[in-house]
């Protein structure tokens, strides 16, 4: 498979899960700020924080049209679900032979639906836009599982899409720890993840934050829990390094990086992640960013000849 | 199920058949008949007998199921992604409702002599780069080659594998005022616009679905096989399973959903310039599992950008040491670099006269009269009556340039006296051809819109091979005959006749091939008893066993 295509594989994972999860974390902070509307500096402050994203400058008032603006509209940064989407788009263009056609139907109609929604949502409220937006990436990501060999081109979308599930799960979880008692409760964040029913029934309706924590962070059936993502995401790694049959240690640096990163949450226990949550989400986020760069080095490499002629 | 048809609008007489009913008049009831060609109607009323079942399909809805179906096909391209960049804006290519019926005797001919004059193009390009007999022999004068633009010294003495230089051909066909087919132009560089052809069928299939019950069109779909097929081999000596690929200049390409279409359906890499690496005159691509080797290039990049070492030097968009590994025998780039010497519009003067020489034969399809301006009394001529006659600049592609004489205005009109008088080996100039027509929808009426033909023919070294049909583009401003789709062009599914289809069985969608299996098929039963019913599932289940 060509490096391009892979690299643009890999990234289409990255940004039609940011789009998805950043319209589940906006959610729930947009609706807790219609609870009650005292926090809404405070949370849209925070909301900045945890997307990585430069709070914007002087001290104007930040409150929910900047963050619906920034972070959901915002065609031109990727790290807004607008610009998310299109960026998803452009790199499923640029791929388009080894994207499979519903597939790219998928992220074109999710493309050329943005305007409509979002005047839409002007209309009936953000919550819907991104409800849409959840819809079409299940969509596209639903598409992409019945429709793609279980190739080298899978398996790099399938580990942007689980590296990404990983920071942002860490980024969703940083907005409890971070925020304290005023931030979202654990109930409202295994709702954003989906995560509510199935914890429930795991635990037989017994709420504590500690066995919340617990789900979200060390669950190893749930799909959106973090172990489970960075187990995926280790996997899809090993299957590709096909060469990896070293006698000692593991050779692929990405695969370094994410196989510590689950190695210690899998024997950290919840009790102790629980005693510097904010700390080991960060080392965490920080696993999953050079793990890419790794990746980067060893699949994409980027020399570009640039030929000049001795006239030229 | 097509609906039945007024039998007293109905009569069979020869070369004419059907009268339309009353919902058809309301459609076409403003259409209106010029000098041209009519390719549905012999007047008005009365329509050819090949247009009978487009007639009854479209006799069978109203103006706003029309508009509906027309509005649907736009929708389907949009999504699809089957558009063209006009100035960085991605448009999706205008396709007409209404497909373009050709008989099939009449596209023999015109398969035929698409073909014969792609072998003769093919033999005059092996001639150019090494021999030039055809210049020792005075067919052609020395100069018309060495002044072509797309001629390139740096293709001399390049002998590609299998003697292929145009493994794709694209040529331009209109229809005259007397309704016979003439060339128009020649196209053996990177001819694009297949795709559509492709997409346009499958498009029409679903939005006129009672025409497809109704008669059988002969298949288009066979076109990425074969072209990977005469790919294949046209790959390098001593290859046994060369590794193809097509080179795109990359996703702003105006062409680029074709590449991606062209790339899929071959089942083959879709490279840019950046994804090659040229090294010991072998060419490789860049994969994650490091570099592998490549046999053929499709290229869908032009000459000018294809290798900087040669070309362009400032070229992002091709690869350095491309076009020495193909000296080499190493990689086999396709088409051939230099063909455009071949299309050169004044060389299109010559061709008639290059298929006599090289193939001994006389052309099936002629040429449409044309000036060569290089020639005093031409020129004097056409300068004379630059009002009446159409000026194309030799070098032109995609309509630019080119100046319809009745229509300029004074001022247009001296401008170009003036670079025809400058340089009138930049020029050619042609009488002015009222292209045919054909019924387009235009908002809520039916209106005859201008057309030509593009058949894309596939050479594999053995046999060339002419794809049934063709790109047909409709200029569809009112009596513009500039049909090019960046100057607001649109296009049609175009029909070649097979034998009539005896039953709807299969409905529509599924062309069978050959009479014989359509024989057989006839003789299926029309029920599924071999289905198995899908299983119920636990809740049905438990019902049935409770009523047991």
């Amino acid at each position: 498979m060509l490096s391009r295509i892979a690299e643009s594989l890999f990234w289409i994972g990255r940004y039609l899960e940011r789009a998805d999860d950043t319209a589940r974390i906006l959610d729930i902070y947009l609706q807790q700020v219609l609870e009650d509307a005292a926090v809404e500096q405070m949370a849209c402050r925070a909301m900045f924080d945890v997307m990585g994203r430069l709070i914007p400058e002087d001290d104007s008032e930040v409150g929910v049209s900047q963050v619906l603006q920034l972070l959901a509209y915002d065609r031109k940064a990727p790290s807004s679900i607008t610009g998310a989407l299109v960026a998803a788009r452009l790199n499923a263009r640029s791929a388009r032979d080894s994207v499979s056609s519903e597939m790219w139907e998928a992220l074109n109609l999710t493309f050329l639906d943005l305007n409509e929604q979002r005047r839409r949502a002007e209309r009936v409220g953000a919550h819907r836009f991104f409800q849409w937006v959840r819809e079409r990436s299940s969509l596209a990501s639903g598409v992409a599982d019945s429709t793609m060999s279980r190739d080298e081109g899978w398996l790099f979308f399938d580990l942007g899409r689980n590296i990404e599930r990983v920071d942002m799960t860490a980024r969703l979880i940083t907005t409890r720890a971070a925020g304290g008692s005023s931030g979202p409760s654990w109930t409202t964040l295994l709702r954003a993840c989906g995560a509510n029913e199935a914890y429930l029934r795991t635990y037989r309706g017994r709420v504590a934050d500690r066995t919340a924590a617990e789900f979200l962070l060390l669950d190893r059936l749930f799909p959106r829990s973090m172990f489970f993502a960075l187990s995926r995401a280790e996997e899809c790694i090993s299957l590709l390094d096909r060469s990896a049959q070293g006698r000692v240690g593991t050779e692929d640096a990405a695969r370094r990086y994410l196989g510590r990163a689950r190695t210690g949450l899998e024997f950290r226990g919840v009790e102790e992640m629980l005693s510097d949550l904010p700390g080991h989400l960060e080392s965490i986020q920080s696993a999953c960013a050079v793990a890419t760069s790794a990746l980067g080095t060893r699949y994409f490499p980027h020399a570009v000849i640039e030929w000049v002629g001795k006239g030229a | 199920m097509a609906p039945s048809v007024d039998p007293r609008a109905t009569v069979n007489a020869g070369e004419t058949s059907a009268t339309y009913g009353p919902e058809v008049a309301d459609l076409f009831s403003e259409y209106a008949f010029g000098r041209a060609w009519d390719e549905m109607f012999v007047s008005s009323g009365v329509t050819r007998p090949a247009y009978d079942a487009v007639i009854t399909a479209v006799q069978s809805l109203d103006a706003d199921e029309l508009r509906s179906r027309a509005d649907g096909l736009a929708r389907a391209f949009l999504d699809r992604g089957v558009t063209f960049d006009v100035g960085g804006v991605e448009r999706p290519f205008p396709l007409d409702v209404i497909p373009r019926i050709i008989e099939s005797a009449e596209w023999d001919l015109v398969s035929r002599g698409v073909a014969q004059r792609v072998k003769a193009l093919e033999a005059f390009l092996a001639d150019v780069y090494t021999d030039r007999r055809v210049v020792a022999d005075g067919v052609v004068p020395q100069r018309v080659l060495i002044t072509s633009k797309y001629f390139e010294r740096q293709a001399y003495g390049i002998r590609p594998a299998n003697g292929v230089r145009i493994h794709v051909a694209g040529i331009d066909l209109i229809r005259d005022e007397q309704g016979k087919f003439r060339v128009l132009e020649d196209n053996v560089r990177i001819p694009s616009g297949v795709s559509y052809v492709l997409e346009n069928r499958r498009a029409t299939m679903q939005a006129l679905p009672e025409l497809f019950a109704e008669v059988r069109a002969r298949t288009v779909s066979d076109y990425p096989t074969r072209l990977l097929q005469a790919l294949r081999k046209a790959a390098p000596a001593g290859v046994s399973d060369p590794t193809v690929v097509l080179l795109t200049p990359g996703s702003f390409n105006a062409a680029y959903f074709e590449h991606t279409l062209l790339a899929r359906t071959m089942g083959v890499e879709l490279v840019e310039g950046r994804d090659l690496v040229c090294s010991n005159n072998t060419v490789r691509m860049r994969t994650t599992s490091g570099e592998q080797r490549v046999d053929v290039i499709y290229r869908r990049v032009d000459d000018a950008f294809l290798d900087p070492v040669h070309f362009r030097p400032n070229s992002v968009l091709g690869c350095p040491g491309l076009l020495t590994a193909a000296r080499a025998g190493n990689v086999t780039i396709a088409n051939a670099v230099g063909n455009g010497v071949a299309d050169d519009k004044l060389l299109y003067t010559y061709v008639p006269d290059l298929v006599r020489y090289y193939l001994n034969e006389e052309p099936l399809i002629d040429n449409v009269d044309t000036f060569r301006l290089e020639q005093p009394d031409h020129l004097a001529e056409v300068i004379d009556r630059l009002d009446e006659l159409v000026l194309k600049p030799v070098d032109g592609s995609g309509g630019k340039g080119i100046v319809i004489g009745p229509q300029a205005d004074k001022a247009e009109l001296a401008t170009l006296r003036e670079q025809v008088m400058a340089d009138p080996r930049g020029w050619i100039a042609q009488q002015v051809v009222h292209l045919s027509t054909v019924p387009t929808v235009i908002g809520d009426r039916i209106a005859p819109r201008h057309v030509d033909l593009r058949p894309f023919a596939v050479n594999d070294g053995d046999d060339v091979w002419v794809l049934p049909g063709g790109l047909t583009r409709v200029a569809l401003p009112e009596g513009s005959l500039v049909v090019n789709s960046s100057m607001g062009g649109g296009s049609k599914d175009t029909m070649v006749l097979d034998k009539p289809r005896r039953y709807g069985l299969l409905g529509y969608g599924d062309a069978v091939e050959g009479p014989e299996e359509a024989e057989e098929t006839a003789t299926v039963p029309p029920t599924h008893v071999s289905m198995r019913s899908p299983d119920p599932g636990p809740a049905t289940q438990q019902s049935q066993q409770q009523q047991q």
